[in-house]
């Protein structure tokens, strides 16, 4: 696939959030302010978008050659959380204002299964490094999307006093991603 | 004996982690198209739970507390490529309807909160029941939504035409919006059922202190 359908796949047609279902834990928690939501989208988009250059070259230039690719879920995952807390350690002491930014979301970010989601979607399709790079823009940037315009809907929601009880908080924002879902479903011819 | 049950029963019921406690959403949503998945799923993430909760338990007093995080994921990235390739070998039809999802049953926020919560703090047997209470609840929560999520989508259960003839299934639910729709109700009920007995609790302890 050329790189702007892949792109386009993984930003809208299949939405990492709402066709591919990774990331829901850290998308329901943390969508609840447009600005949290930003700033969790933009830490998810850098640290996809490292991990998968670095699984990759994990995967293609050690895994492969010396036969154990068996070891890839165990090597992803640890590749991940190396990564995350290397990044973390770095931007702190660096970039204070980018740690402020983003820093508080890091840890979270190594058990959200987008991470190692599109880690892995990367090697069964077995995706050029390049390949592998544009497909985790988009599939970050599609994250992005999909949470900052939930956090637009749920800050509406918090001062509706009309809703029922047994309807506030998580009920109502999974109904919420449920339209959301079906609207994304309107993409599905696009590529 | 009693301490064992009661973890049982937390894990299923009163500490269910789909239904109480809101974590391991992900596969949740994405295996449940269908209530053999969803078991399938469950199954497959009790014997990892089990697995890791059992050999946590054991090695706690060895694994140093600044490393205990890393530590636990090799020993559960260990047992699930365990499963990834037993499923591979032995059930190749359940390992395509789940797909990428067995890997990323090493993320899964149940497994590891259990080992961090529980396993790394207590004995091993009754690391092992309440490995076996949170995975049997999971497993409970996924064949629920599956069975509800199949029923509507396509008329049968586990494979069984149970809806007559003239039903005509709503695919919607099974697709992606289904999942998100059929598990908001499902917490909207709970939700609504929890606020009843509440309210009721707190009118006889009105009347009680009265």
């Amino acid at each position: 696939m050329s790189f702007f359908a892949i792109f386009i796949d993984a930003l809208l047609v299949h939405n990492i959030l709402l066709s591919r279902f990774l990331g829901i834990c850290s998308f329901l928690g943390v969508s609840n302010s447009v600005s949290t939501a930003v700033g969790m989208g933009l830490a998810v988009v850098f640290v996809i978008t490292l991990s998968s250059i670095m699984t990759w070259i994990v995967y293609n230039l050690i895994l492969v050659p010396l036969n154990i690719t068996y070891l890839s879920t165990l090597a992803f995952i640890l590749v991940i959380a190396a990564l995350v807390q290397f990044v973390e350690m770095v931007i702190r002491k660096k970039w204070r204002a980018l740690y402020w930014a983003l820093g508080i979301y890091l840890p979270l970010i190594t058990t959200n299964c987008a991470v190692l989601g599109v880690a892995v979607i990367n090697m069964n399709e077995g995706y050029s490094l390049m390949q592998s790079i544009v497909h985790a823009l988009g599939a970050s940037l599609g994250y992005l999307l999909a949470i900052v315009l939930m956090a637009g809907l749920r800050e509406r929601m918090e001062n509706n006093t009309n809703m029922p009880e047994a309807l506030r908080g998580l009920p109502i924002s999974l109904i919420t991603a449920a339209l959301m879902s079906i609207a994304f479903l309107g993409f599905s011819g696009l590529i | 004996m009693g301490a064992l049950f009661e973890r049982l029963k937390s894990g299923i019921v009163s500490n269910n982690p789909i239904f109480v406690q809101v974590i391991g959403i992900c596969p949740t949503l994405a295996v449940t198209s269908s209530a053999e998945n969803g078991l399938g799923m469950g199954l497959a993430a009790t014997v990892v739970l089990m697995g890791s909760n059992l050999v946590i338990s054991a090695l706690k007093r060895i694994i140093p507390d600044e490393i205990r995080i890393p530590a636990f994921i090799i020993i559960i990235a260990a047992f699930v490529t365990l499963i990834q390739f037993f499923m591979q070998g032995f059930l190749p039809s359940l390992n395509k309807a789940l797909g990428i999802f067995i890997p990323l049953i090493v993320v899964n926020c149940i497994i590891l909160g259990r080992a961090e919560a529980y396993a790394s703090k207590n004995g091993v047997l009754s690391s092992l029941f309440d490995a076996i209470g949170m995975g049997l609840g999971f497993t409970a929560a996924l064949v629920i939504l599956g069975s509800i999520r199949e029923l509507l989508g396509v008329g049968t259960i586990f494979g069984l035409h149970v809806m007559p003839a003239s039903f005509k299934p709503a695919l919607v639910i099974i697709l992606a919006p289904g999942g998100f729709l059929v598990l908001g109700i499902l917490m909207a009920l709970i939700n609504h059922v929890n606020i009843k007995k509440k309210k009721a609790n707190e009118r006889i302890s009105h009347f009680a202190d009265a």
